[in-house]
């Protein structure tokens, strides 16, 4: 456990170590969101409610949308990191070494979320519901389960980057699976638009799947629209792709591992 | 004359041996082509999405906004295409590898740009000409040859226009190298916001792109003119043919920015 605690600070210190990078980030989620908020205040000219969303809801949905960003990761350099080390072979080490790989993985993809949080998510929020009138729940209750959303949005991200990464172990190259992947990700997980503004039953498929649980859950329990109306429901099927991915990820890397060590590493 | 002829067949030399490379691993080339296809396509979704809820945007319908976005969408995937990995320029100072580009007897940025060639960003032009032919079924457009012309003029004129904020833009790396991303609120980020009528964003965002980086020029005043329809922000009329004229001054600038930059190179290696 100290082991992994120990990788979970290194993931943060890998990105602290680039205060300008965050710099940067930063500017260009604030200056995507500004747009998006624009949008969305357009579009709610015209109308007062979508899915439950209000035009608060939609510009909270903004601000945290654009803070969860880099927080599960929907596109980021930790996105090719494995797959660059299945290319180059050097996963052939990080298999020798007395740790679990996809455990280790996991701790330092933690570390890194955790100072997307500090540094990226939570001041562009604060800036947003400066700038903006955006829902904000009052009761404490809400801003729990909210927390609990995004801790869990965590773990189903780095699952779906997981498998993406080990893809490299039949492909060799990541960049096909990455686009496709991307595309899923963008639309799916509620990054472009809110998933609630999708028509019908579209809504809800969407909602159910595990792209959906990294962004749109956290989202829709803070501004009281959870999936089956109630917040148990919507963390409990988060619980669940968060344990499936990381059991799928399980298998595909014993196969992985097999294919590797039939090559001759 | 004879320079840039023989600067043009280097070009095309060095584009067909990355393309060759990309089609070194075809499982992943296909899967590229699809994610590609399925990205744009996805892309054009929110807008279709916004229009299943509500009938206008900021006075402009379906078709008009259509318009607006194949206009952004070719022009920028174009760039895109051109110089689409100037994204990887950054690693090159990192790891002072631009040190050999100095030393090649070509132009600089014409290196950077051919270092890697996407085909697979082919997609993308197609997807925008598809919403183009879209758009125009949509619309009821009072043609007349100058409308017709101001088409394809506005997508050249806005390429140059994206390409040119890209160059200058990414000079930032000389100095700041971790600070790239910064550029990317004013590529994807500008390809982002031309798709949109300009009158929906706040005054400051207007002013910036009509007189600081002149995104307005790719897709909105155009599509103004081609439409018959009046400025939300009050300009002069005469802005609606300025485009070309843009794309040749910011290509200038652009130039003289990179020319600069690179004059302030210091390498890695010390």
């Amino acid at each position: 456990m100290r082991l992994y605690f120990e990788l979970a600070r290194r993931g943060y210190r890998r990105y602290s170590a680039y205060p300008a990078a965050t710099v940067a980030g930063l500017f260009t989620n604030i200056f995507f969101g500004l747009l998006l908020a624009y949008i969305l205040l357009a579009v709610y000219a015209e109308t007062d409610e979508i899915g439950g969303y209000d035009v608060r809801d939609a510009i909270a949905y903004v601000w945290i949308s654009q803070g969860l960003f880099s927080v599960v990761a929907i596109f980021g350099p930790s996105w090719f990191d494995l797959a660059i080390r299945v290319r180059s072979g050097d996963v052939a080490t990080d298999l020798q070494r007395p740790l679990d790989l996809q455990l280790s993985t996991l701790a330092q993809d933690v570390g890194r979320a955790w100072y997307q949080l500090f540094f990226r998510a939570i001041p562009q929020f604060v800036l947003g519901a400066i700038i903006f009138e955006i829902t904000i729940p009052n009761e404490a209750g809400r801003w729990l389960l909210f927390a609990v959303s995004i801790a869990l949005a965590i773990p189903v991200s780095f699952g779906i980057r997981f498998m993406l990464n080990l893809c490299s172990f039949w492909l060799l190259d990541h960049r096909g699976p990455t686009l496709l992947a991307l595309a899923l990700n963008n639309v799916l997980s509620g990054m472009i638009v809110p998933l609630a503004f999708f028509p019908g039953s579209l809504d809800t498929l969407a909602r159910l799947l595990p792209f959906a649980s990294m962004l749109q859950a956290p989202i829709d329990i803070y501004v009281g629209e959870p999936i089956g109306g109630n917040a148990a429901t919507a963390l409990t099927l988060q619980v669940g792709w968060a344990v499936a991915l990381y059991l799928m990820g399980r298998m595909m890397l014993a196969a992985g591992t097999r294919k590797l060590v039939l090559q001759g590493g | 004359m004879a320079d840039l002829r023989a600067l043009a067949a280097v070009y095309v030399r060095l584009v067909a041996s990355r393309i060759r490379a990309h089609l070194e691993y075809p499982v992943s080339f296909s899967l590229q082509l699809v994610g590609t296809a399925l990205l744009t396509l996805i892309d054009f979704v929110a807008i279709a999405v916004i229009f299943v809820n509500v009938p206008e945007l900021g006075e402009w319908t379906v078709g008009e906004v259509a318009l607006l976005y194949a206009l952004a969408t070719i022009s920028f995937a174009l760039t895109d295409l051109a110089i689409g990995h100037l994204d990887l320029f950054p690693q090159m100072i990192r790891d002072g590898t631009f040190d050999q580009i100095l030393v090649r007897p070509l132009p600089s940025l014409l290196q950077v740009v051919t270092m890697d060639f996407a085909p697979r960003r082919i997609g993308k032009v197609i997807q925008g000409v598809v919403v183009l032919v879209l758009a125009l079924v949509l619309l009821d457009v009072d043609w007349t040859v100058a409308r017709a012309l101001a088409i394809p003029l506005a997508i050249a004129a806005g390429a140059i226009i994206y390409a040119s904020v890209w160059v200058a833009l990414a000079t930032i790396a000389f100095w700041i190298v971790d600070a790239i991303e910064v550029v990317n609120a004013f590529t994807y980020g500008g390809s982002f916001l031309s798709q949109y009528p300009i009158g929906i964003f706040a005054r400051w965002l207007q002013g910036l792109v009509v007189f600081v980086v002149p995104l307005a020029f790719v897709a909105y005043f155009p599509a103004l003119y081609v439409l018959g329809k009046d400025d939300a922000l009050g300009l002069p009329q005469a802005l609606s043919f300025a485009s070309p004229l843009v794309a040749v001054l910011a290509a200038l600038v652009a130039g003289a920015v990179w020319r600069n930059a690179v004059r302030h190179y210091r390498s890695a290696g010390g």
